[in-house]
C-alpha cells in the first residue's frame, strides 16, 4: 500500500511528460466507440420497436403480424444460407448507422494517432495514469476507474482501432442487407469499447470490465444470427468456455490482492519484488490461475474449443473479433503481467509449453478442414500458440510483434474469406441454390473472377507461412529465434518444467513450433489452391453470378495487403542490413524491458550473427517446403466434391478435431446434468420435501388426536378430569 | 439538500410516517365504495399514490443520512410497555438504509407489475401488499427486539394470504408449506427474544428488548449462546434460505402472483440475512465464532451456491429457474457475512441490494411474459426475440446482471465478497467462484431457450412487445443496474461504517469472551515477505 501512494506523490510532484499533450485525451478513445454504440442501438431499438397499447388486457384486436413487428432476424446475411426468408430489406436508418458505426471508430483511431505522435516525441519511461473516480472503494481495497497509456496500451490501441476502423468498413458492405443492421453495428461499436477499456484499464479489475464486456460481445455477434439453434449455441459456449477462464483471472486477482494488498499494475509492479517469493509457489500459482484465463479468451488448449464455433458469426466478426483482436487478449494479459511470469519460470515454460503444444495441435487439425472459416478459425489458434510460445519463453516483444503482424494478415485473410463467401451467398442466391457457400469443395478457380481477392489472399498465405520479407516472416522468425536463445542461456534454461530441464523444454518447443510453421504453409497452401485455383465447382448455373466485391469491401483489403507485405518492418533483426532494426523492440522497452531482462539473465554475452542468420534461413525453408509440398500433393489427386467418400484413419480423426468436442460433451456437459437432474433436483430436494411433509403429517396427527378429544360431550370431559385427577395424584404423592 | 431536510424535522418523523402510510392507504381501500370493477380501479390507484409518496419520503434519507456521524439516524423512542422493558424504538443504519430504500422503489412497480393481472379481490390484495409493506420496513428499523417480531410476523401473515389467495394451480399447497417452514423458524426465534430480553443485566431487573442495551449489557451462559444462536440462525436461515431450508421457496416462488414473487425474491429473502446482521451475529459473537459452527455455516453457505445454481440449470420452469438462481446468490450473502471482513460484508451488503433489483426485475418480466401466453415453462417459447424485441433485449441486460457481468452491478457485489472471502476463507471462496461459471450457464441457456433459436409455435409469432407502462416500471430497476455497477461508491461509502462496526461487533464480542489467543485484525496489512 505504501509504495503505490508514494508513487502517486512522486507523480503529482512532477507532472509527467505526457501532460498537457494529445495524451490528455486519452479518457475520450473510448468515448468514441461508447457513442457510436448508444446512438446504433437506439436506432436498431427505435426501428424495431413497436410498443402495445398501454393496457395489454384492453387490446383485444388481431394479433399484429409478427414478421412485421420484429426486427427480421431469419438470417439473410450473408453466410446464414437461409434461402427461405423474406427478400431482403435495407434497414431503416441504414445510412445513418453507415455514418455513426465506422466514423466513431475511426475518430478513435485519428485519436490514437494523435496520441502516439505525441508518445513518440517524448518516449516516456514511466506509465501516464488518469484516475477519474473510485470505482470500488471498500476499506484498504480502493479500486479506481483509471486509464494507463504507455506503450504497450497504445500499439494496442492502434492495432484495435486501426484494424477496427477498416472493418467496420467493410462491414458496411458485407452487412448491408442485413435486417439487422443497426444491431450489428451497435455490437461491434460496443466490442471495440470495451477491447479499449481492456488494454487501457490501469488495473487487474478495470481490465476485467474490459475482458469479460469483449466476452459479452463476441457472445451476442456469435449468435447474431440467432434464429438458427447452431449460431445460439454457438455463443453461448463461447461465453460459458470463457467463464471458466475467467474463474481463473478471478483466482489470480484474489490471490494478488491477499499478498500484495492492491490491484493496480503500477502498485503490483512496485510490490510483487518485494512480496512475493521469486520462484517461489505463489507467484507460480498467481501465474498459472492467470494463464487460465488466457487459455479461455485466446482459445488455447484446453479451452479452445469455442473459437472454431465462433465462425457461426458474420465473418468481418471473425476477422475483428475472433482474429485480429479480443483473443489476442490473452497475449496482452501475460505482457502486462511479464514481470510477475519472469518471477516464475516454471509457470512461464507452461506457457510457452502450452503455446507450442496448441500451435502443432490446432495447425494438424487445419489440415482437414473443409470450411473456409474452420480452416483459419484453426490457424488462429495455431498463431495464437506461436504467440504464447514467445511471452512464455520471455521475448515480450516478438510476442506483441507477432500479434501485431497477425492481426493484419489474419484480418485480411477472412475478409478475403468473407469476400468469397460474400461472392458464392450471391450467387448461389441468385441461383436459389441450397449448396453450401462456405465449402472449399463448391470452390475452385475464383482467380479468374474477383482477381483483387486472388492478389490479396495470396499475399496474406505468403505472410502468416512465413515467406522473406513478408510480416509474418520477421514475427515467426524472431519467436523461434529467441526461444532458440533462450533454450542457451536464461532462467528458464536453468528451471525445471515438471522434473524436465528448460533448456530441453525450450528446444523441444523450437522443434514444434518449426513442425507447426511448415503445417501452416501446407494447409494455407491447401486453402489457396482449393479455393482460386483449378477448376470451378460451384456449378453451372451459379458460376456466372460470381463477381468481384465493391470497392467498399476490396478497399479496406489493398490496406491490410499493404500491411501484411510490409508490416515485418516493424522490426526487423539488427543481422539484417535493411532499414533501422528492432524499431518495435526500443519502443516497448520501458514497458517489458524489466522483465525481458529479468527472464534473460545468464544469457551468453553477444550472439553470434551468423546464428542468428542460420536460424532466419531454416524458417525461411521451412516455409518454402511446405507451400511446395502442398502445390505438389494437390496438384497430383483430383479436387474432392461435397459429399465424397469420407476420410478414414487419422484423416478422419483431424476432420473430426479429434473429437475433443464429443469428449467434453459425454464426459463433463451430460453427466453434470444428469447429476443435478437426477441427484440434486429429484433425489435431495425430493428428500428434503419429503422429510418436511413427514414432520407436518406427525403434526397433523398430533392435532387429530387433540380434535379427537374435542367431543362436546360434559360425561367425558368430567370423565377424562377424574382420571387426570387420580393419575397427578398418583404422581406426586409418594 | 440534508441541511434543508433536517430544517424540516425529517429525521424526526420521516421513520414512523413510513410506518403508517401504508397502514393509512390499507385504511382507505378497506372504506372505498362502488361496484368490483371500480373497487378494483381505485385500489390500485390508492395503491399506488401511497407507495409513490412512500418512496418520495424515502428518498430524502438518502441525503439526510451521514456516514461520518455514529449510531442510529433519524432514531425515534418511545416507551411502549415500560414494564417490560418494550418501547417503540427505530433508526437507520447504512445496511437499514439501502434495504429500506429498495423498498420503497420496488412496492410502486409491483403495484404498475400487477395493474392488469390482479383483478379478484383487488382491495383486499393492495391493501396485504400495504401492511406486508409496513412489516417490511419496520423489521429493517426496528431496534427493539419485541418491536422487531411483531414486524416480522406483519410481514409474514399479509405473503401467506397473497400466496393463498391470488397464487397459481398449487397455491395451497406453496402456501401451507411457506407458513409451516417460516412459523417453525419464527416461534423459536420468540422463544430465544423472550430468553434473551429477561437476560439482560442484573437478574432481578425488569426484562429489557432495547438493541442497543441488548448489545452492552446482554450476559448469557456459553451453552445458553449456543442454543439462542440456533433458535435465531434457524429463523434466518429458514428466510434466507439457506440450503437445505430452502424447499419452500421454489413453491412459493412459482406460485405467488408476480407482485408476491418480486417481494418475496426481492426484499423478503434479506430479512434472513439481515437478521444475520443485525441480530443473530452481534448478540451472540462467541457462537457465531465458534470455529465447528462456522465451519458448517460456511458450508452450507458454499453448498448453496453450488447446488442452486446446478439445480438450476436442469429447471424446465423459468419461475423455478430464478428460485434456485436465489438460493445461489444468497449463498454469497451467507459467505460474505461470515468470512467476516470489511470487503466480504460490504460486498454481502451489496448482493442483497443487487439481487433485489435483478431478480425482481426477472420475475417482473416473467410475469409479463405469463400475463400474455400463461405458461411459465421454458420450453413453450423459443424464438421470440424475433417478435418482442424491447422484451428480448431487457430480459437479456437484467440476466447479465444477474450473472454478474462486470459494469452491471451484479459484479461488484459478487466481487467483493469473494475477495474478502479469500483473505479469511481462501479455501471456500475458491468452491464460490466455481458458481459463477454455472450462473452464466444456467441463465444464458435459458434465455437462449426462449429469446433465441427458431421461432417454431405459432402462438409465440403474436405476441405483443412490452408496452410504456412496463417499460416505464423496468426502467428504474434497469438504470439502477448500470448505476450501480459503474459509481457503486455512493452506496458503499453508505455502508462501510455499519459494516465495519458488524465486524467490530463480533470481533470484539469474541475476544471479550475469549482473552487468548487473539485473532489476527480483520483488515491485514500487506505481507511484508523479503525472503
Amino acid at each position: 500500500m505504501i509504495a503505490p501512494a508514494l508513487q502517486a506523490a512522486a507523480l503529482a510532484a512532477a507532472p509527467h511528460p505526457l501532460s498537457g499533450t494529445a495524451a490528455d485525451w486519452v479518457w475520450a478513445l473510448p468515448l468514441f466507440p461508447l457513442a457510436g454504440f448508444l446512438v446504433n442501438a437506439a436506432l436498431a431499438v427505435v426501428a424495431v420497436a413497436r410498443p402495445g397499447p398501454a393496457d395489454p388486457s384492453a387490446d383485444r384486436h388481431s394479433a399484429p403480424d409478427a414478421t412485421a413487428a420484429g426486427e427480421d432476424v431469419a438470417g439473410h446475411g450473408p453466410g446464414a444460407g437461409d434461402a427461405d426468408a423474406p427478400p431482403p430489406a435495407r434497414h431503416r436508418f441504414a445510412s445513418v448507422v453507415s455514418l455513426v458505426g465506422p466514423l466513431a471508430v475511426g475518430l478513435a483511431f485519428a485519436l490514437a494517432c494523435a496520441i502516439f505522435a505525441a508518445m513518440a516525441r517524448v518516449h516516456p519511461t514511466t506509465p501516464f495514469v488518469q484516475t477519474y473516480f473510485h470505482w470500488i472503494p471498500a476499506g484498504d481495497l480502493q479500486v479506481n476507474a483509471a486509464f494507463q497509456l504507455d506503450q504497450l496500451s497504445l500499439t494496442l490501441v492502434l492495432v484495435i482501432t486501426g484494424v477496427g476502423a477498416l472493418i467496420h468498413l467493410f462491414s458496411v458492405a458485407y452487412m448491408g442487407d442485413d435486417p439487422g443492421y443497426a444491431r450489428y453495428f451497435a455490437y461491434l461499436n460496443l466490442f471495440v469499447f470495451f477491447m479499449l477499456v481492456l488494454v487501457l484499464g490501469a488495473s487487474y479489475p478495470v481490465m476485467f470490465v474490459g475482458w469479460e464486456g469483449v466476452g459479452l460481445c463476441s457472445y451476442l455477434l456469435i449468435g447474431f444470427w440467432y434464429a438458427d439453434r447452431a449460431n445460439a449455441d454457438a455463443g453461448k459456449k463461447a461465453f460459458i468456455v470463457n467463464r471458466i477462464g475467467d474463474f481463473g483471472f478471478l483466482i489470480a486477482m484474489f490471490l494478488l490482492f491477499v499478498q500484495l494488498g492492491t490491484l493496480d499494475y503500477t502498485g503490483v509492479l512496485a510490490a510483487a519484488p518485494g512480496g512475493l517469493e521469486a520462484g517461489g509457489p505463489v507467484v507460480t500459482v498467481i501465474c498459472l490461475f492467470l494463464l487460465l484465463g488466457c487459455a479461455g479468451k485466446s482459445a488455447q488448449i484446453p479451452l479452445y474449443v469455442w473459437l472454431p464455433d465462433a465462425m457461426a458469426g458474420p465473418t468481418p466478426v471473425s476477422a475483428l473479433i475472433h482474429a485480429a483482436t479480443m483473443v489476442t487478449a490473452g497475449v496482452y494479459l501475460v505482457v502486462r503481467s511479464g514481470l510477475l511470469f519472469a518471477m516464475a519460470p516454471a509457470a512461464s515454460l507452461t506457457v510457452a509449453v502450452m503455446g507450442a503444444v496448441t500451435a502443432l495441435f490446432a495447425a494438424t487439425i487445419g489440415l482437414k478442414q473443409w470450411d473456409i472459416k474452420k480452416v483459419l478459425a484453426y490457424s488462429t489458434i495455431s498463431q495464437l500458440g506461436f504467440m504464447f510460445m514467445a511471452v512464455g519463453a520471455g521475448a515480450y516483444v516478438a510476442g506483441i510483434f507477432h500479434l501485431v503482424t497477425h492481426a493484419f494478415f489474419k484480418a485480411l485473410l477472412f475478409l478475403g474469406a468473407g469476400s468469397v463467401i460474400h461472392a458464392m451467398h450471391a450467387a448461389y442466391h441468385a441461383t436459389h441454390s441450397h449448396e453450401d457457400a462456405q465449402d472449399m469443395r463448391n470452390m475452385g478457380g475464383l482467380r479468374a473472377r474477383m482477381p483483387v481477392t486472388w492478389i490479396l489472399m495470396w499475399i496474406a498465405t505468403l505472410a502468416i507461412a512465413g515467406v522473406p520479407l513478408f510480416a509474418g516472416f520477421f514475427s515467426k522468425d524472431e519467436i523461434l529465434g529467441t526461444i532458440f536463445d533462450r533454450a542457451g542461456g536464461s532462467i528458464l534454461r536453468d528451471a525445471h518444467w515438471l522434473g524436465i530441464p528448460g533448456g530441453v523444454v525450450l528446444y523441444a518447443i523450437y522443434g514444434m513450433g518449426l513442425v507447426a510453421a511448415f503445417l501452416t504453409a501446407v494447409y494455407m497452401t491447401r486453402l489457396m489452391l482449393y479455393t482460386f485455383h483449378g477448376q470451378n465447382r460451384t456449378g453451372e448455373a451459379a458460376r456466372p453470378h460470381l463477381h468481384e466485391a465493391p470497392w467498399l469491401m476490396t478497399g479496406p483489403l489493398l490496406v491490410l495487403g499493404a500491411l501484411s507485405a510490409v508490416g515485418g518492418f516493424l522490426n526487423t533483426p539488427a543481422f539484417l542490413p535493411i532499414g533501422p532494426a528492432e524499431t518495435l523492440a526500443r519502443w516497448l522497452d520501458p514497458v517489458v524491458g524489466p522483465a525481458t531482462a529479468l527472464i534473460a539473465a545468464g544469457a551468453p554475452g553477444d550472439a553470434d550473427p551468423r546464428r542468428g542468420l542460420l536460424l532466419s534461413l531454416i524458417a525461411a525453408a521451412v516455409a518454402a517446403t511446405g507451400i511446395v509440398v502442398a502445390v505438389v500433393r494437390l496438384g497430383r489427386s483430383a479436387p474432392v466434391r461435397a459429399g465424397a467418400a469420407p476420410e478414414t484413419g487419422i484423416e478422419s480423426v483431424l476432420a473430426h478435431r479429434y473429437y475433443v468436442d464429443e469428449a467434453y460433451d459425454r464426459g463433463i456437459v451430460r453427466p453434470l446434468l444428469a447429476f443435478s437432474n437426477r441427484v440434486l433436483w429429484q433425489g435431495v430436494d425430493g428428500l428434503i420435501d419429503g422429510l418436511v411433509t413427514l414432520g407436518a403429517r406427525v403434526w397433523v396427527w398430533f392435532g387429530g388426536i387433540g380434535s379427537a378429544l374435542q367431543t362436546g360431550r360434559v360425561g367425558t370431559y368430567a370423565w377424562a378430569l377424574v382420571v387426570g385427577a387420580l393419575v397427578v395424584l398418583a404422581i406426586t404423592i409418594r | 439538500m440534508r441541511e434543508m431536510l433536517l430544517a424540516m424535522g425529517y429525521d424526526r418523523w420521516v421513520l414512523p410516517a413510513l410506518l403508517l402510510i401504508p397502514l393509512a392507504a390499507a385504511a382507505i381501500i378497506l372504506l372505498l365504495p362502488g361496484d368490483a370493477e371500480r373497487r378494483w380501479h381505485s385500489a390500485r390507484a390508492v395503491a399506488l399514490a401511497a407507495f409513490t409518496v412512500e418512496f418520495l419520503v424515502s428518498v430524502g434519507l438518502w441525503w439526510s443520512f451521514d456516514p461520518a456521524t455514529p449510531g442510529w439516524q433519524a432514531a425515534v423512542h418511545m416507551p411502549w410497555i415500560p414494564s417490560w422493558g418494550i418501547s417503540f424504538s427505530v433508526g437507520i443504519d447504512g445496511i437499514s438504509l439501502v434495504l429500506i430504500l429498495l423498498t420503497t422503489l420496488t412496492m410502486p412497480l409491483t403495484v404498475l407489475g400487477s395493474w392488469t393481472s390482479v383483478r379478484t379481490r383487488a382491495p383486499a390484495f393492495y391493501t396485504l401488499m400495504l401492511i406486508l409493506t409496513t412489516g417490511m420496513l419496520g423489521v429493517f428499523m426496528a431496534l427493539d427486539l419485541f418491536l422487531f417480531y411483531i414486524m416480522w410476523e406483519l410481514m409474514l401473515v399479509p405473503m401467506y394470504f397473497i400466496i393463498g389467495i391470488w397464487g397459481g394451480e398449487r397455491r395451497i399447497y406453496a402456501s401451507v408449506k411457506f407458513f409451516i417452514y417460516t412459523m417453525l423458524g419464527s416461534l423459536l426465534m420468540l422463544v430465544a427474544i423472550l430468553y434473551v430480553g429477561f437476560h439482560v443485566g442484573n437478574p432481578a431487573a425488569p426484562p429489557g428488548f432495547g438493541y442497543d442495551d441488548l448489545l452492552t449489557r446482554l450476559s448469557v451462559t456459553p451453552v445458553a449462546a449456543r442454543w439462542l444462536f440456533g433458535a435465531f440462525f434457524l429463523a434466518f436461515a429458514i428466510k434466507v434460505p439457506m440450503f437445505p431450508f430452502h424447499t419452500w421457496l421454489p413453491d412459493a416462488h412459482v406460485e405467488a402472483p408476480t407482485a408476491g414473487s418480486v417481494v418475496l425474491a426481492g426484499i423478503m429473502l434479506k430479512m434472513g440475512t439481515f437478521g444475520f446482521l443485525r441480530f443473530a451475529l452481534p448478540l451472540f459473537p462467541q457462537a457465531a465464532l465458534d470455529p465447528t459452527i462456522r465451519a458448517i455455516v460456511l458450508t452450507l453457505a458454499v453448498v448453496g451456491i453450488l447446488y442452486g445454481a446446478l439445480v438450476a440449470l436442469v429447471q424446465p420452469d423459468f419461475k423455478k429457474l430464478v428460485a434456485y438462481s436465489s438460493v445461489s446468490h444468497l449463498g454469497f450473502v451467507m459467505l460474505g457475512i461470515f468470512a467476516l471482513t470489511l470487503q466480504s460484508v460490504q460486498g454481502a451488503i451489496l448482493v442483497m441490494i443487487n439481487h433485489g433489483i435483478s431478480t425482481g426485475a426477472l420475475f417482473l418480466l416473467v410475469g409479463m411474459l405469463y400475463e400474455r401466453r400463461h405458461s411459465r415453462l421454458i420450453a413453450a417459447y423459443g424464438g421470440i426475440a424475433r417478435v418482442v424485441p424491447l422484451f428480448a433485449a431487457l430480459l437479456t441486460i437484467v440476466s447479465l446482471s444477474s450473472i454478474g457481468l462486470p459494469g452491471t452491478n451484479g459484479f461488484v457485489g459478487e466481487f467483493l465478497v469473494l475477495l474478502g472471502s479469500f483473505r479469511t476463507e481462501p479455501w471456500f471462496a475458491f468452491a464460490a467462484t466455481i458458481g459463477l461459471i454455472l450462473a452464466a450457464a444456467y441463465l444464458l441457456w435459458a434465455i437462449q431457450r426462449i429469446l433465441f433459436e427458431r421461432l417454431d409455435k405459432p402462438e409465440n409469432a403474436g405476441l405483443r412487445d412490452l408496452n410504456w407502462r412496463e417499460l416505464g416500471l423496468l426502467a428504474p430497476l434497469i438504470a439502477c443496474i448500470i448505476w450501480l455497477g459503474v459509481y457503486p461508491a455512493p452506496v458503499l461509502r453508505r455502508t462501510e461504517p455499519a459494516a465495519a462496526r458488524f465486524v467490530h461487533l463480533v470481533e470484539h464480542g469474541y475476544e471479550s469472551a475469549h482473552p487468548a489467543p487473539p485473532r489476527t485484525p480483520i483488515i491485514q496489512p500487506p505481507k511484508a515477505r523479503g525472503r
